[in-house]
Order: structure tokens, then C-alpha cells, then sequence
């Protein structure tokens, strides 16, 4: 059924947008990154570990992870207020939740791990584009991690299930799936689905869902290999 | 956090050391603002946005447009809002919340360079006269803070401005008809920002790094627009005498021209 | 010399009869970086020297740190570690402390800097220093660069070759704090400033082949 569907801009139906990805773009964050998924823009720092303010949040045998998602006022069609919606809280907690599996928090006793996460321009995707990001952002500043999280949405848009939905794919689809995964170990640390799926287009849905992750843990990897391919040429 | 506001003394020994022999701690001249770099139009989804890099401080403003009711007491103009946020990525110092007072301050700073000189002529952005005008949000995001936030917020605002593209329309009747191909906002003026620092006993500095800026103690930010006018003061912490302040504005209108020029090239504003 | 090998956080190492040591982890039969980093077997251990990542403190480490808070019975210190580190009065008064005689603030305010040595830490506690050793105490003059604490070992070099040609060419007193700051103090600022500049050449280039050289080059010359 999906042979010679083409989506409102051009992609093939299993085809991610095209993909740009930096890391260490901020001086004073600790770890950072940016990331482009078609017109979606996010930019994320690292800051930690470090001590916690205030105390009585800390835990005694591993770091927490505090992490605000939030979007520019500019990023969206309307202008978006800058106080956080009750999205923003949600998306906040979902991608903490998403991203602290990967990390080694029993090293850091009484510290906290901070994420900030600006949503420069929203074209949808933004809270995968934002996990792909924090991934990067947080091997940037050399936080010990499990794997690399890489992070996708799929969705079913007249009829078709589609990868990488835009924002205008996203507002009309029949259901929407982002999940993300730590490829290597094969292992689920986002999943959510709104709308309605056959169990039949659910399992479909997941395994584009997977490839899609696949391709972007690869760009993932090259971009932190180019950053550091100059290391190769060693030594005295 | 605590460590950030502490600079150590050996830095600041060093620092007023070398303004005394008229040289600065990162090499610069005492008149010289670090590199500034300009990407304009990043944020498709803004009628108009600017990323302006002073050094590593690194700031973007976007410009939005939408409709909306006038203030009461101006019927028949626009509205322009400055909002700013110190966004927690930029700086260990910043925290999440609503804008806090040095938030507050920079928009206001920036705002009042824009409206005193009326750079945004409103009155061309009435529609219907008491009901319906059109609003111009500028948003200053600050993402990178190694100090003169001021200085690259407002340029990156005026360029953001002066390159912001809107619908085409006119007014019939009072009735807004949108036609085909965009235009820009009616921009009369470019006001530029000029933040300078000093030592209790030493000479002035323009554009402070985020080390400057901890530990002069004295600061001073000037307006000035392209007709060599003053169009805002905001002395900022420290004191400085009659004498200082003159001499500071003078160094402002020294160094103004290079900042417009950079806005006049980036935006092919003509005035 | 076997190749160097640049890994990434996930990816597998090695899998068999192995130990995992620094920045690795065993999952299942593999072994797995958890950063970024250059991959080293050794005898059966595997491990990856860190590219990138914050100051661990360990008991007996010369680190030099930033008072940035002062207490009736000690200093607040900031190594550049997860955890600031606590300087005692007794320990800087040997013993010999009475708070009502000695305001510390007198002695050490904030944005003093101090080279000290961690005399304790474990995971319950945050570091604790001292100053009674060759070296240590407060800095009063020179300047203090900083460099990420994974370049520490290249700034040394080889049996110290690339330390001692900067002492000795700089003609500059040098401490290396293990947290990645580099205090340097000489007869003259330009003496200081070129040994500053020079650590800046190492951290730019501390991963390309014959930098020792290029260094003595630039040091003869007195910068670039």
C-alpha cells in the first residue's frame, strides 16, 4: 500500500527529513549539541555533575537528572508565550525519563545532571530531535552512558504508516508513536502513542520506528567520530 | 552558582595591571569589541530573525508579527513588545523561571533604544483605528553568556528587525486585504547599543568580557542611533563622576558607526 | 604501537576473557565504552582513556583551587569538580586555631586561589584538603590557565619531558593541579604569559605527532 505514496514533502513514507547535527556549539555549558530534523531546530546544554541546590533534593548514592524542555517564543507559527505550558511539563518529564536510563548516575552521589533543551524551531519531532540532542550534548561532556539514545517518531497519516512525521503530517495523522532506543543494547526508553493503531499497524509502526533509530544513532556517531577524527594522526 | 560570580584574584590583579598600561587580559585594544559574527533569517518560522556573536557570547533575537487591539491611549499605532530571556543553557549563572531583573533590564534597555527613537514607525501598522493594529514581538534569547549581553541583544534585535519580511497588505476602509509577496516592516532608524566598563582607577573599556564585566565594578550602557543621537542611558552597577560619564558617551559615539555599519550591510536598511 | 582506536559511548569493545577497567562496562558476554575516549587493552584489561569529562577527585591528588565561601571554621573551595571541596582552619592553622583570635576571612578570602592536596574523600562526604606540604598554600602572585583535566597527562609528557622544557625555557615555576589548573609564576608577566600560551598550544594540539618539538620551536622563539 505504501508503494508511490509520496508525503506533502516528497519523502517516501519510511524516509527521514534531512539531518544536521553539531556538538560543543556552546562555550559555557559543560556538554552541548544542536540538531536539525528538517525545519525543527533544538539546542541543548549539559551542565554537571554538580553539587545540588537545594540539598534536600539530592540523593545519597546517585545523581539526579533535572531537565526543562521549553520553546522559543519564535519557534512556533503563533508566537508561543515564554512561561511553560502544561506540554512543555510533560515533554520535560518524559525526556528525563528517556535519557537517565542511559546514564551511569550511581557515580555521582549528591549531584545533580542538568538539561536544558531550547526549541528553536518547531516543525514536529521536536521532543525526539530534542533526545537525539541531550545524547549527544551529554556525551560532550563526558557523562559516562550506557549508549548513545537515539529517537524517532512514526505515525499513520492517511492510511500510511510514515516516518518522521512534520508538523503538518503530525496534525493530521491518525496516530502518532515516538519512541527512542539505546541501539546497541536494544533496548525501549521512550515510547507513547496517540491515537488509534491495529496491533498489526502497531508492530509495522515499531519497526520503522527501529530502522529510523538505527539511522539516526549512525549520524549520531559520525558526528561525534568527525569531531574527534583529527585524534588518529597520534603521537610522539 | 557561587563559583561563577567569584573571580579570582589573581585575574583581577592582572586585569587592572594591564588597563594601566592601556592593554587588556584577552589582547584586545582597550576600544575594541571582540569578533562579532551575524546569521541573519536562521528561524523560518519568524518574519525575522538574527544570531549575533560577540566572541563566544552568543544571542537571538526573532521578530514575530500577529494581529491584536491597540493600547487604549494610542489608537492608531502599533504595538511593539521587547521581551527577553536569560535561557539556563547560556550560563551556569541562569536559572529556569520567568525572566528575572537582569532579564527584565535588558529587554527595557533594548526597548527604549527602539521606541524613543521611534525605529519602528507604528503608525504605518494600524489597521482599523481603536480596534485592530498589528503587534511586533522581538524575542531575545540569550544562549551563550561570557558577558555584554546588552550590546549583542540590541544588535541582534535591530537586525532582526530590519530584515523581518511580512505579508504585503493594505488598508481599505479600515478593512486589512493581504496581497501577493511580502514586504518589510517601515524601519526609520538603527539605534546600537555601547556597554563600557572601568576600574575605581583606570580607563574605560567597551564591550567587557564576562571576567571584565565580574570584576571592574563600574558599567555604563549608551544608546546611540545612526544621526549620533543618544536614545538611552542605563548606568549599570558601580558609580562614575560627570566627567566619566561624558567621556563615556563620547567613546560611544566614537564606536557606534561600526556597529550600524554592521547593520546597514546585513541588512541593506538605507537610512 | 597498536592503532588508536576512537570509541563512543555504547559501543562494544571487546567480548571474552577480559577485565573491564576506566570508562567501561560489561553488558552480557561484551565490553562497552560508556565515553568518548581512546580505546587501551592492557595485559587482559580493557579501558578508555577519557577525551572529555569532569574532575574526579582522589585522596592524595595536588589539585589548586578558587576559595569562593568562608565559614567560622573553614573555607569553601572550588576545584572544578562535581563537589567543592572544604579547606579546615585547623588544617591551615596546624591545630592551632581559635575562631575568636583568627577571622578567616583574614587569611583566605573569595577569590583566593590555593594549591592543596586532597587529603579525603569518598562518596558519602565531599573532598577535604590541606595545605601542609611541600608547595602548598595560598598563591599570591602569577597566573593560573586552565586546561581539561584529560590533556593533564600530555602537558607532563613523557618522564616529564614536556613539563620540564616548559620550565626550563619559560624560566617560570609551574604547578600542575591534577583538576586541570596550571598555576605559573616567573621573574617577568611575558615569561608567564608565553608558558600560558604554550599550554594553550598543547590543549589545541595535544592529539597530532611532534608536538614536543614544535613547542621547543615556539618557546625559542618566544610565541608564534
Amino acid at each position: 500500500m505504501s508503494s508511490g505514496f509520496v508525503r506533502v514533502d516528497g519523502r517516501l513514507p519510511d524516509q527521514l527529513r534531512p539531518i544536521k547535527m553539531a556538538v560543543g556549539v556552546l562555550d559555557k555549558a559543560d556538554g552541548s549539541a544542536y540538531v536539525e530534523q528538517g525545519n525543527t531546530k533544538v539546542l541543548v546544554a549539559v551542565y554537571g555533575p554538580r553539587e545540588l541546590h537545594p540539598k534536600h533534593q539530592a540523593s545519597l548514592d546517585s545523581a539526579i537528572v533535572r531537565c526543562r524542555y521549553h520553546m522559543a517564543p519564535f519557534s512556533t507559527k503563533e508566537r508561543k508565550t515564554p512561561a511553560p505550558s502544561r506540554r512543555e511539563v510533560e515533554l520535560s518529564k518524559v525526556i528525563k525519563d528517556a535519557v537517565s536510563q542511559a546514564i551511569f548516575l550511581e557515580n555521582f552521589p549528591r549531584t545533580s545532571i542538568d538539561i536544558f533543551i531550547e526549541v528553536l524551531e518547531a516543525d514536529g519531532g521536536t521532543r525526539c530531535a530534542s533526545i537525539n540532542a541531550c545524547s549527544l550534548a551529554l556525551a560532550n561532556a563526558g557523562i559516562p552512558l550506557r549508549d548513545l539514545i537515539s529517537s524517532v517518531a512514526v505515525g499513520k497519516y492517511r492510511g500510511c504508516i510514515i516516518l518522521d512525521l512534520n508538523d503538518e503530517e503530525d496534525e493530521a495523522a491518525e496516530a502518532d508513536m515516538p519512541i527512542a532506543m539505546m541501539p546497541s543494547l536494544n533496548m525501549i526508553t521512550l515510547l507513547q502513542v496517540n491515537g488509534v493503531l491495529t496491533e498489526e499497524e502497531f508492530k509495522r509502526a515499531f519497526n520503522l520506528a527501529v530502522k529510523g533509530c538505527m539511522e539516526i544513532n549512525m549520524i549520531q556517531r559520525e558526528t561525534l567520530r568527525s569531531v574527534y577524527a583529527s585524534i588518529k594522526g597520534e603521537e610522539d | 552558582m557561587k563559583t561563577f560570580r567569584v573571580v579570582s584574584q589573581l585575574v583581577r590583579a592582572r586585569m587592572v595591571d594591564l588597563l594601566s598600561k592601556n592593554s587588556r587580559i584577552d589582547g584586545r585594544g582597550l576600544l575594541d569589541y571582540r569578533e562579532i559574527k551575524v546569521e541573519k533569517g536562521f528561524i523560518g518560522r519568524a518574519a525575522g530573525s538574527a544570531q549575533v556573536s560577540i566572541g563566544s557570547t552568543k544571542v537571538l533575537a526573532g521578530v514575530k508579527v500577529e494581529l491584536g487591539e491597540p493600547f487604549p491611549d494610542v489608537p492608531d499605532k502599533g504595538i511593539l513588545t521587547v521581551n527577553a530571556e536569560l535561557v539556563p543553557l547560556a550560563s551556569p549563572a541562569f536559572e529556569p523561571g520567568p525572566p528575572d531583573e537582569n532579564a527584565v533590564e535588558l529587554a527595557r534597555i533594548v526597548d527604549r533604544a527602539l521606541r524613543e527613537t521611534e525605529t519602528v514607525d507604528l503608525k504605518m501598522l494600524c489597521i482599523e483605528p481603536g480596534r485592530k493594529v498589528f503587534v511586533v514581538f522581538v524575542d531575545i534569547y540569550v544562549l551563550d553568556y561570557d558577558g555584554n549581553f546588552i550590546d549583542a541583544s540590541s544588535l541582534a534585535s535591530i537586525i532582526a528587525l530590519s530584515t523581518a519580511r511580512i505579508r504585503r497588505f493594505r488598508v481599505e476602509d479600515g478593512k486589512l486585504k493581504y496581497e501577493d509577496g511580502y514586504m518589510p516592516l517601515p524601519i526609520r532608524h538603527i539605534p546600537v547599543t555601547v556597554t563600557l566598563a572601568k576600574p575605581n582607577d583606570g580607563p574605560f573599556i567597551v564591550d567587557p568580557n564576562l571576567e571584565e564585566e565580574l570584576s571592574l565594578g563600574n558599567r555604563i550602557s549608551i544608546s546611540i542611533d545612526e544621526l549620533g543621537r543618544i536614545c538611552g542611558i542605563q548606568k549599570l552597577e558601580g558609580t562614575l563622576s560627570v566627567d566619566e560619564i561624558f567621556k563615556a558617551i563620547s567613546i560611544a559615539k566614537d564606536v557606534a558607526p561600526k556597529l550600524i555599519d554592521i547593520v546597514r550591510r546585513e541588512s541593506g536598511l538605507n537610512v | 604501537m597498536t592503532e588508536r582506536r576512537i570509541v563512543l559511548p555504547g559501543e562494544l569493545l571487546v567480548e571474552g576473557d577480559y577485565q573491564p577497567g576506566l570508562n567501561v562496562f560489561k553488558y552480557g558476554g561484551g565490553f562497552y565504552a560508556s565515553k568518548i575516549g581512546v580505546l587501551s587493552i592492557v595485559k587482559q584489561t580493557v579501558s578508555v582513556i577519557a577525551l572529555h569529562g569532569v574532575y574526579e577527585p582522589k585522596v592524595g591528588d595536588v589539585v589548586i583551587g578558587k576559595i569562593i565561601d568562608v565559614g567560622t571554621f573553614s573555607w569553601t573551595v572550588d576545584i572544578k569538580s562535581p563537589y567543592t571541596a572544604v579547606l579546615n582552619a585547623s588544617d591551615y592553622f596546624k591545630g592551632r586555631f581559635n575562631p575568636a583570635r583568627d577571622p578567616l576571612i583574614k587569611v583566605l578570602k573569595p577569590g583566593d586561589m590555593i594549591i592543596a592536596q586532597i587529603a579525603d574523600f569518598d562518596r558519602t562526604k565531599n573532598p577535604v584538603l590541606t595545605v601542609q606540604g611541600f608547595g602548598l598554600g595560598g598563591i599570591t602572585r602569577g597566573i593560573i590557565v586552565e586546561l581539561s583535566p584529560s590533556k593533564i597527562p600530555r602537558l607532563i609528557g613523557r618522564k616529564g619531558s614536556m613539563i620540564n622544557l616548559l620550565k626550563r625555557e619559560g624560566k617560570c615555576q609551574i604547578t600542575v593541579g591534577k583538576n586541570g589548573l596550571i598555576h605559573i609564576v616567573g621573574e617577568k608577566p611575558e615569561d608567564e604569559e608565553l608558558v600560558a600560551q604554550a599550554i594553550r598550544k598543547i590543549e589545541r594540539e595535544a592529539h597530532t605527532t611532534g608536538l614536543t618539538d614544535r613547542i621547543m620551536r615556539f618557546m625559542k622563539k618566544g610565541g608564534s
